[in-house]
């Protein structure tokens, strides 16, 4: 009832005829060129430059940067973080490319599941970055729970060099390409840690989500 | 909420004198525009992205009702339901009728303007349904049982001792004056209510046909939080938010944090897209989203269509001369400033929302700053226009407004007046050349003096200089 009342009044108001093929087509052309709008200069970068542009950004956004060549040296890099700052429990996505890394298994105990209130740490994968403003792309399936993204104090995310591209739009193409055109039950575009300046326009870091986002970017992958 | 904005003028007067509202005022002037500013310094192609966002909302605004479609088409196929509702009482209803199938005890709920419009808190709150606010600032709010006084910022008319005595009332816990422990002990009050919520409530920042998802653009992570723990999403968004695919919102979102609050990118940009797919192990079982009308498809195809583009950056209020005097609770309902001041008198009848498109100097700051380069002036404008026409103008106005007219439809007789007004001021004002009093002009005399004309007037000089 109210939907056919909304419509009628857009109709009335844009006054459309009782035929409106134009209208139609023009709107399924759009729908199917997904063209680009303008894309920002700085966004369309040769390879090395766009690694740099991810990396000043990220930091920009406050996020933290663990530089490592090869997956190899991952799970051992992960460990001394935690062991360095005192965490010894991590919640992580059960994606093969997480569990099956040479885990030491001293003094830390994994988990894969969904995260819960009091979880210190979680680590996931990117999907890809982002160039233009040092932006994760993550997004939900079986193996890697929405959760691990917003409840641990700290998120710890594995990213590879070769993912990364310059503008936002590129992100989604790829996107698109690696889901058969199915968008997942949730895409999170995460840059930098929580945060909020409700009072007094005072930044604080750490509002609802993780106060600290660690990105383990790989240069060899 | 209850329309307070035909007190306007008694508001201001009360907000100019209020020294903590002002303190609270200094926060914001010092902080966005400077912000937006620099942001827009670091991106060349600013403006262009501005032409193209005001025409691509042009487009979907003439396509409106078959975007919805699609949108619509595709939250079904991704499993979720869309819900029509044409009036505020409709979508109040409907998000009820859902907690309730749901049996809902408690929801959680990001920041919506749309649910603020709506009057959403204190309805659920009748009918036996918990909200809790988890964005900072709304939680403050809701604390003190206030309301937003902006679109972006909800707690900006507040200053850090107003928090800290509110969270040391309701927290019980040792008061503190650091704004980092305030938000250490908001973080751990709502990690539970996270978790023990039924329903989640979020607004949407965006809609895109394409894929029939929703996104919200916050810095928090209490939105994610809020969609993702509870059994049921609950998207409550208005019908002008529909875009048509990811590329289109890709625009929206490079002008929107860097119009907003001078970020380059917010931090969290959530797009959702129907409920938990077979094997995810989190996400909500069911997606629903309230799309509200509430007067928007009354303004399609009038001179109001403009109003529409509308992104809900908050520029337009961060720049305003007024806003920044008075504050948003001075407008007496859900959207402040400009861009209020535009939509009030349409969402709660001109009869009660007059006074707003009049509260304005007109300096056009507002509409250099819209990201979708809205002419704000241009629409405050009509709603004077209409407020003149149905004799809603104030006496003072109409006879004013009657008095000029008089004269400006007789050429001579205006000369002849405007030429004896300005010797019989220069008499009034002797040597010193400045009026300390003058009746009928005590608004201007009881601050400063009024300089009397010091020559002839602009008729004088133009026939003198073409001679």
């Amino acid at each position: 009832m109210s939907k056919a009342e909304i419509f009628n009044r857009i109709r009335s108001g844009l006054r459309v005829q009782a035929s409106d093929d134009v209208r139609r087509a023009a709107v399924r052309a759009r729908l199917d060129a997904r063209a680009a709008n303008l894309i920002p200069q700085r966004a369309q970068l040769p390879t090395a430059q766009r690694l740099k542009l991810f990396i000043d950004m990220a930091i920009e956004s406050a996020a933290e940067l663990v530089e490592l060549q090869h997956r190899s040296e991952l799970a051992g890099a992960v460990e001394s973080w935690l062991a360095d700052n005192g965490i010894d429990q991590l919640v992580m996505a059960s994606d093969a490319n997480l569990t099956d890394l040479a885990w030491s298994g001293n003094g830390l105990v994994r988990e894969q599941r969904p995260a819960e209130v009091g979880d210190a740490a979680s680590l996931t994968n990117a999907f890809c970055g982002i160039a233009e403003t040092g932006t994760l792309m993550l997004y939900s399936g079986s193996d890697s729970p929405t959760t691990l993204n917003f409840l641990p104090d700290t998120h710890l995310v594995v990213l590879a060099a070769s993912t990364i591209v310059g503008p936002y739009e590129d992100a989604w193409q790829k996107l698109r390409q690696a889901t058969g055109g199915q968008m997942p039950r949730t895409v999170n575009l995460i840059t930098g840690p929580s945060r909020s300046a409700d009072i007094e326009q005072r930044l604080q870091m750490g509002a609802h989500g993780p106060r600290r986002l660690v990105i383990f970017l790989l240069h060899d992958e | 909420m209850e329309v307070r904005s035909p007190e306007f003028k008694q508001a201001a007067r009360i907000a100019l004198q209020d020294a903590n509202l002002q303190q609270a005022l200094g926060n914001l002037k010092a902080g966005f525009p400077g912000k937006r500013a620099a942001a827009v310094a670091r991106l060349p192609e600013f403006d262009q992205l501005r032409d193209q966002a005001r025409d691509l909302k042009n487009h979907i605004l003439e396509h409106l009702d078959l975007y919805l479609e699609e949108f619509e088409r595709n939250v079904t196929a991704n499993g979720g339901t869309v819900h029509w509702c044409r009036s505020a009482d409709d979508a109040r209803r409907t998000i009820l009728d859902i907690c309730r199938a749901q049996g809902a005890k408690t929801v959680t709920k990001g920041k919506s303007m749309v649910s603020e419009e709506i009057g959403l808190n204190d309805y659920l709150e009748a009918h036996g349904v918990t909200p809790v606010e988890t964005d900072l600032g709304e939680y403050i709010l809701q604390l003190r049982g206030d309301h937003p006084s902006h679109i972006v910022a909800p707690a900006i008319h507040l200053t850090l001792n107003d928090v800290a005595t509110a969270f040391h009332e309701h927290h019980k816990r040792p008061r503190s004056d650091d704004p980092a422990v305030l938000m250490q002990e908001a973080r751990e009050m709502l990690r539970k209510q996270f978790v023990a919520a039924d329903v989640g409530i979020t607004g949407a920042n965006f809609l895109i046909a394409e894929t029939g998802s929703t996104i919200i653009c916050t810095n928090e992570g209490n939105g994610d939080l809020t969609q993702t723990l509870p059994k049921t999403h609950i998207v409550v968004s208005s019908i002008e938010k529909v875009v048509p695919t990811l590329e289109d919102m890709t625009l929206f979102l490079r002008l929107l944090a860097r119009s907003a609050t001078g970020q380059e990118f917010t931090v969290y940009n959530t797009l959702s897209s129907g409920p938990r797919r077979p094997g995810d192990q989190d996400g909500p079982e069911q997606f629903h989203v309230v799309l509200v009308d509430n007067g928007r498809s009354d303004m399609v195809g009038t001179e109001l269509q403009e109003m529409l583009r509308c992104i809900r950056c908050s520029a337009c209020m961060n720049h305003c001369p007024v806003y920044g005097a008075v504050g948003g609770q001075t407008y007496g309902w859900v959207y402040p400033g400009p861009m209020g001041s535009v939509l009030t008198p349409q969402m709660v009848g001109i009869e009660n929302a007059g006074l707003l498109p009049n509260a304005s100097t007109f300096c056009g700051k507002c509409e250099e700053v819209c990201p979708v380069r809205i002419p704000l002036p241009k629409l405050m404008r009509h709603w004077r226009d209409r407020e003149f026409e149905q004799h809603l103008s104030p006496a003072g106005v109409r006879y004013g407004l009657k008095f000029w007219s008089f004269f400006a439809r007789r050429p001579a007789l205006y000369r002849w007046f405007a030429g004896s007004g300005n010797w019989v001021l220069r008499l009034l004002a002797g040597k010193k050349g400045r009026l300390g009093k003058l009746p009928l002009a005590g608004g201007w005399t009881d601050h400063r003096d009024l300089p009397a004309p010091s020559g002839k007037t602009f008729m004088q000089q133009w026939e003198a200089r073409n001679r």
